[in-house]
């Protein structure tokens, strides 16, 4: 018999469990430990943060999914990670402690024989003094931070129906933020919801982001076809913008979040402030900081964890400009160089460098987007990385899969609206994720497979993909019908 | 919403939508073609991992 224990149970880390455990037999165990209770389908977060749906409505209790798959389940935070095992134990383990009511503080060993770290990311607003829903401005991160939103967007349209004119600032928290794409839709679901409640008229909507240009979405923008033209996604998203009435301030990383004011350096070094009544600005991502130790007990964090808390994996992590960049860089397997027998999928793998290029203001502040590596690349990882190990445990000799982002296409809905008849959503696809500019010297991508545009069908698709993502995470009839 | 775009401002620059291409954005017979379209890019993309 042998172990597979993942760590965390999100998009990647619960995909990695249902397949892992429908593929391994009966003598095999999968182990799955999260601080959290319950699922959450994270890209209908926005929509909790307008008030159209509930937390209730987008996340659900794992413990019965794992129950009726037989996968076991420790609702428990990762303290530290032993890959050679110690104190007296010969196996490699993880320390864990306990989250579940009761029980909250209690210390286990759990050990294992594969691991698949996928703890997704610490929510890094330490990194800007005054973020966070803590402090002076929202999140739609999680399902309780973006329930909190919606409270706060609730109070400001209060006050614009009693007639005082409100400025709402949406966008990105730090100069080295990810996720551009959540900011982007949670504005304009913002802008929405204020036409549908009648106060558009008293709302002054200003986006800022770390991005070089609108667009980037922190994969360095794309170019599609349009109207006779091959246009990069600046384009387009500007002319969202505009015809929505958004003002944007982009080569921004703020650097202080007051109760009504927000302070930021601008990429060419200017301070500058802005005031707001409703402030939503997503946190920067680090590793939720795991620290691993050797068979001794010496800590060896540095050569498994990148200095972000990522953890290394099968990428070319020397450092090089720009310019000498290629696709090759990036993982293919999610395997630790120093460990075999353990992965780290999603967000938790180190991205050898970011998509876009990498931009310093004049005093050295780093403003540029880091890497994505959410939603469906997401997915496709962990599905690969649990096919692997299932094959490994299970004796068989077979071709190893691969997942990397540089072959890898991704579809994407990025939501403009909430409504059956009169919503809209951005429908993106590109292929690969990461521009190969050797292949494609233009535009860094296969521009037959890369598309984008806005409409009513995009918004039933985020809504279809709403319900078909969260049957397929309860492991219903058919589930695996659904593709990541 | 449609603003009012004034010269030199950064609203003034990027082209926008004439009324026909924002009718058909919400178009329900125009959409469910365009549903299927993207439906269909969106399983190539599926289907090359």
């Amino acid at each position: 018999m042998a172990r597979l224990l993942i760590l965390g149970a999100g998009i990647a880390g619960h995909t990695a469990a249902l397949h892992a455990r429908r593929k391994l037999g009966e003598d095999h165990e999968v182990v799955v430990v999260s601080p959290n209770s319950r699922w959450n389908w994270i890209p209908s977060n926005i929509w909790v943060g307008v008030g159209v749906m509930t937390p209730e409505q987008v996340t659900f209790p794992l413990a019965p999914v794992y129950e009726k798959t037989g996968v076991i389940f420790r609702q428990a935070k990762a303290v530290s990670l032993h890959p050679e095992g110690g104190e007296g134990v010969a196996r490699p383990y993880v320390m864990v402690e306990s989250t579940e009511p009761g029980k909250a503080g209690v210390r286990e060993r759990v050990e294992y024989d594969y691991l698949i770290n996928a703890t997704g990311p610490r929510l890094h607003f330490d990194a800007t003094d005054g973020l966070g829903p803590e402090k002076n401005s929202l999140s739609v991160c999680t399902a309780g931070h973006a329930a909190q939103a919606a409270a706060g967007l609730d109070e400001a349209v209060a006050r614009m129906q009693r007639g005082e004119r409100q400025t709402l600032l949406i966008g990105t928290g730090h100069g080295t933020c990810t996720c551009q794409g959540a900011a982007f839709e949670y504005l304009f679901n913002v802008e929405f919801e204020l036409r549908r409640r009648g106060v558009r008229d008293k709302a002054r909507l200003v986006w800022i982001s770390n991005e070089h240009e609108l667009g980037d979405f922190g994969m360095g923008g794309m170019f599609i076809r349009r109207g006779g033209y091959i246009t990069h996604s600046r384009v387009f998203t500007e002319s969202l913008y505009t015809e929505r009435g958004v003002e944007w301030i982009t080569q921004a990383a703020v650097k202080k979040v007051d109760r009504g004011e927000i302070h930021y350096e601008t990429l060419d070094g200017r301070q500058e402030s802005i005031a707001s009544d409703f402030t939503m600005l997503l946190p920067p991502f680090s590793g939720v900081g795991l620290k691993a130790f050797d068979r001794e007990g010496s800590e060896i964090t540095e050569s498994v964890f990148a200095p972000s808390n990522f953890m290394y994996v099968d990428a070319d992590y020397t450092k090089k400009p720009y310019e000498e960049w290629r696709p090759t860089d990036w993982p293919e397997t999610y395997r630790s160089p120093r460990y075999d027998n353990i992965y780290a999928v999603g967000i938790a793998f180190a991205p050898p460098h970011p998509i876009s290029r990498p931009m310093f203001s004049p005093s050295g502040t780093p403003i540029y987007p880091t890497p994505p590596r959410t939603g469906m690349p997401s997915g496709v990882m962990a599905r690969e990385v649990a096919f692997n190990i299932v094959d490994k445990m299970e004796g068989r000799e077979g071709k190893t899969r691969t997942a990397s982002m540089a072959k890898m296409g991704a579809a994407c809905i990025a939501s403009a609206g909430a409504s059956l008849m009169r919503g809209t959503a951005v429908s993106m696809t590109v292929y690969p994720i990461i521009p190969d500019f050797q292949k494609y010297p233009d535009t860094g991508r296969d521009i037959h497979y890369t598309s984008g545009e806005i409409g009513l069908a995009g918004h039933w698709i985020k809504h279809l993909l709403h319900f078909a993502f969260m049957y397929k995470a309860k492991a219903r009839p058919l589930w695996t019908a659904i593709p990541e | 919403m449609s603003t009012v775009r004034k010269p030199f401002e950064q609203s003034y620059y990027p082209p926008v939508p004439t009324p026909m291409t924002k009718a058909l954005r919400t178009n329900w017979v125009w959409q469910f073609l365009r549903f299927l379209v993207i439906n269909v890019r969106m399983l190539r993309m599926v289907r090359m991992h």
